[in-house]
């Protein structure tokens, strides 16, 4: 197996690098976001957002006009008599969703999402959540959790998601692994694939794709995190007894295999086994990103905070493509989730939480990288100025997790350098 | 508390964003928290702007309610005249900070910048993207518009094109041609382009051209009591309704009635060709806001032949003279910011077009409708590469040739019903030209009728219905239409294919 013998960890690792904290404006989505893909995710819920019209205009123009099929998520816009008394905006909410509810018989859990203005007023949403469950168990189970942006960025939406589904998940004794984190089915069906393959007994998701597949949480659950943002379904998941497996995030061909290493420690299977059940996959991965690998190496990368993917991302560009990082900027760190990918990439960068927007462009157009990864807001402006961006939310809304995903994530980041070489203009 | 899925228009502070990134020189002091930054999306993706609109957000989070949001927006307010060294600033609050009460007027004044401070008042629970235009550029005006001498020669400015615009970059470049072949030049143009100290000079001009009263009515009557400067009220969208702007303007200016150039003009002799019999009558759906919907009525039934079914607006400020015009046509107006009922309302009329907006598009497509795009909200594919104005004649010329697109052509549309079994034509393929010509199979699987159609206690029988989908695709929901009103007519409860031919022969015109 010497072919993939790994590459050897830094000397140095960005594990204890200092962090750069700068508070000003942030130029970030609001938690809210998650929803665009968590609702294609779990296909029997709706995601109610009690909010404003600020709220559905986001939602609006995150998904893009593009699905236009009706969605299974609607903002319950606040108005002015809602905010003059609490107990007429409860009666209204009961009232909208009864009328959903009626509407839509396909759905078996509703998510009550609150806003920055629902939480400005405390319209509580957890009494209403219960409120509404008892009417409607056991077609249906109400829930909630916060997407406002004074609470959470964008990913920080699907984690408190996530967070919200852990109390009421039944207990069992089972011997399990639990794999956290909304994934594209077909990401998720590779990675379950592979893990059933080395021998762990049972193999479940959360979320999963329908309230009918009943996912339990005990003590003998082991737990594994695919997206480096899911900090407080951690805590929650811990709280309930299972244990955490950490490592790296399965990005590219070196944080697949740590991943689904450390899911085969855990459950002892042997090096034989793991080998047999990876080695084809890592061969695959392993050339595809090599294709696109030669167009990014030596060139530098800059990363604005957008979801939370950065770390584990800058650690995949250079690692496994010969990029240099020289900012990689995350809007919340948890350290507990992206450590081992923070001690993976070498000393160098500067770390950055949170954000001076303007600052952080000043820093950005100083060091003219060859590619910045950012918001949609900054991308065409930063293009006038010469550089050459990667929208971040691409890296949301793609299939970039696991082995047959690798070329496709190196593709991502070559794709506008590709572009730039090739124009004549 | 009402349940939205798609919006027809954002929030206020969205509307003073269009204006904000519109001008130049202007920065706009915003107090919300950092989801709210969404709004930047519009202007650098929509719209391709290569610049991040002039906005500050304050971002303030849950840590900072109650304590020092206050000091963040004073933080906010300096930083930004540091950095951005603005001509003016206009400082409000998205809905989430009109709740927590600041005050961002009071507290920018009481920090003395040396530019002007302009406070916005935007309503966030009561009303919408389009009145925070119009409010936003009213208190711009009404901040820095200076009395001054009128210029020597006759001039007007051109108000209301802004940012994310429907086609306003383009209509603001073919009125002003238009203008000057009158021999008038054009003052200022704003908000677009404009920095503040144009809009200063903006009373130097004889009369304002009300390009879209949404953004700019309030402005314009402001204008016209303060500064005595007259306003145009016809929109200039449409033949006849740009011979209608040019004769106003005529006699606001005191220009003679001398001819005007119509050169450029090709939309009426293209409407009379023979090739345009086609269009006779067909039925349409006209949805927008007020004045592109209005425009769109009078193009449609005047310059195109069409008959207008149905007539409708988002916007509530326009409702009056909307529901003024469909009672002129014998129809209903639908005023309405519910998608659904604007879904609802064009599946019950099935007309064989729609005119509207990005999202009648997609209702068009659901539904299988062709459908053109008049209006605001806007898409990407609404600020294209090439010149396409809306208003004047190239702008009659461009709305004859985008309406007539989505069509089915004039002789094609023989082919179709001479050789309607034919593969090629059956429901899916639509026009030859839109390249959207799917597999035969896929259709022929559906072609069976397994169940009865029953429509408000009339059914279908196997046959009838058989026959009724052999008939083209776009022409179809008219048939059906027809038959089902015949049949209750007459009393019918079932409809055998000798109703449907029975109907087609009633309805013969
Ligand atoms: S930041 Fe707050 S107010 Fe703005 S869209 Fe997000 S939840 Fe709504
Ligand atoms: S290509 Fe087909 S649809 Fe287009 S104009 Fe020619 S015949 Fe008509």
């Amino acid at each position: 197996m010497n072919a993939f013998a790994p590459v050897a960890p830094p000397a140095t690792g960005c594990g204890s690098a200092p962090v750069l904290k700068q508070r000003g404006q942030r130029e970030v989505f609001c938690g809210l976001t998650s929803i665009v893909w968590l609702h294609r995710k779990i296909q029997d819920a709706f995601f109610l957002v009690v909010g404003s019209r600020t709220c559905a205009h986001l939602l609006q123009s995150a998904a893009g006009v593009m699905i236009f099929a009706e969605p299974r998520f609607g903002t319950a816009i606040l108005e002015e008599k809602d905010l003059a008394g609490l107990a007429d905006a409860n009666e209204e909410l009961d009232r909208e969703v009864e009328r959903l509810l009626a509407r839509r018989p396909d759905i078996r859990q509703l998510f009550l999402v609150g806003s920055c203005p629902s939480e400005v007023i405390k319209l509580d949403l957890s009494r209403a959540a219960e409120r509404l469950t008892q009417r409607f168990a056991p077609h249906t189970r109400v829930l909630n959790f916060t997407g406002s942006g004074i609470e959470t960025t964008f990913t920080q939406g699907e984690d408190e998601c996530l967070a919200a589904m852990v109390p009421v998940l039944p207990e069992t004794d089972a011997e399990q692994l639990l794999m956290v984190g909304a994934l594209p089915d077909v990401v998720e069906d590779q990675l379950t694939g592979m893990i059933e393959a080395m021998g762990v007994p049972v193999v479940r998701a959360l979320p999963s794709r329908s309230a009918d597949v009943e996912v339990g949480i005990g003590p003998n659950t082991k737990f594994i995190v695919a997206q480096p943002f899911l900090g407080a379904t951690t805590g929650m998941l811990s709280g309930r007894g299972a244990q955490h497996i950490a490592a790296p995030f399965p990005f590219g061909e070196e944080g697949t295999t740590a991943w689904l290493r450390a899911v085969a420690d855990a459950f002892n299977v042997s090096d034989e086994k793991f080998n047999e059940v990876t080695a084809a996959p890592r061969a695959r991965a392993r050339k595809a990103i090599a294709a696109h690998a030669e167009r990014l190496a030596a060139k530098s990368v800059f990363f604005f905070p957008d979801s939370q993917l950065e770390i584990p991302l800058a650690r995949f560009l250079t690692r496994e493509c010969g990029m240099t990082a020289i900012e990689v900027g995350a809007p919340y760190i948890h350290r507990d989730l992206v450590g081992p990918d923070l001690d993976l990439l070498a000393e160098g960068p500067t770390i950055s939480e949170g954000q001076d927007v303007d600052l952080q462009l000043d820093r950005c157009r100083a060091a003219r990288p060859d590619l910045t990864v950012c918001g949609l807001g900054l991308a065409n402006p930063l293009e006038a100025e010469g550089l050459a961006t990667k929208w971040a939310i691409e890296l949301v809304f793609t299939p970039v997790h696991g082995y047959e995903q690798a070329g496709d994530l190196a593709a991502l980041f070559a794709k506008p350098l590709k572009r730039r070489e090739g124009l004549a203009l | 508390m009402k349940l939205t899925v798609w919006t027809y228009e954002g929030p206020p502070h969205v509307g003073a964003m269009r204006v904000a990134t519109a001008m130049k020189g202007l920065h706009y002091v915003l107090h919300a928290p950092q989801g709210d930054t969404y709004a930047d999306l519009l202007f650098t993706m929509i719209e391709r702007r290569d610049h991040r609109p002039p906005v500050s957000y304050t971002t303030f989070q849950a840590r900072d309610l109650g304590s020092d949001t206050a000091t963040l927006f004073k933080a906010s307010c300096q930083d930004a005249y540091d950095r951005f060294k603005p001509e003016a600033i206009i400082v409000g609050a998205s809905c989430t900070a009109e709740l927590i009460q600041d005050d961002p007027g009071g507290l920018s004044s009481s920090m003395n910048l040396p530019v002007p401070v302009i406070p916005l008042e935007l309503p966030s629970y009561q009303r919408k993207e389009n009145f925070g235009a119009s409010e936003t550029f009213y208190e711009v005006c009404r901040a820095l518009a200076k009395p001054c001498d009128r210029t020597p020669e006759v001039t007007c400015n051109i108000l209301g094109p802004t940012a994310l615009g429907f086609r306003h970059r383009d209509d603001v470049v073919e009125l002003s041609s238009i203008l000057e072949s009158l021999g008038i030049s054009v003052n200022v143009v704003a908000p677009l382009d404009a920095t503040p100290e144009d809009i200063g000079n903006i009373p130097a001009a004889h009369f304002n051209v009300m390009l879209y009263p949404e953004t700019c009515e309030t402005a314009c009557r402001w204008l016209e009591r303060e500064f005595k400067q007259p306003f145009t009220k016809v929109v200039p969208i449409g033949v006849g309704a740009t011979r209608d702007f040019i004769a106003e303007v005529k006699q606001i200016a005191g220009l003679p009635d001398t001819p005007v150039d119509e050169s450029r003009l090709r939309l009426p002799w293209y409407s009379r060709s023979v090739d345009s019999t086609y269009l006779t009558g067909k039925r349409v759906f006209i949805f927008g806001d007020g004045t592109h919907a209005m425009a769109a009525a009078r193009i449609a039934k005047d310059e195109m032949g069409f008959e207008v079914v149905g007539l409708g607006c988002y916007n509530r400020e326009y409702a009056r003279p909307v529901r003024a015009l469909a009672k002129e046509l014998g129809i209903e107006a639908l005023i309405s910011d519910d998608y659904l009922e604007v879904e609802s309302t064009i599946e019950a009329l099935q007309p064989e077009m729609i005119l509207g907006t990005q999202m009648e598009r997609h209702i068009g497509k659901r539904l299988g409708i062709p459908c053109a795009v008049i209006s605001a909200p806007v898409h990407v594919q609404d600020f294209p590469a090439r010149f396409s104005p809306q208003v004047g004649w190239e702008g009659a010329n461009v709305i004859f040739d985008t309406w007539v697109h989505p069509l089915v052509m004039g002789l094609e549309e023989h082919l179709l019903h001479m050789f309607r079994e034919d593969f090629e034509f059956h429901d899916d393929a639509g026009a030859s030209h839109h390249g959207s010509h799917v597999p035969a199979a896929q259709h022929k699987r559906e072609e069976a009728p397994t169940e009865l159609l029953v429509k408000d206690g009339v059914t279908w029988l196997a046959d009838a219905e058989k026959e009724l989908r052999k008939i083209p695709f776009f022409v179809r929901g008219k048939a059906r239409r027809n038959t089902e009103k015949f049949a209750a007519d007459q009393g019918l409860d079932a409809i055998s294919i000798e109703t449907l031919y029975e109907a087609k022969a009633h309805y013969a015109r």
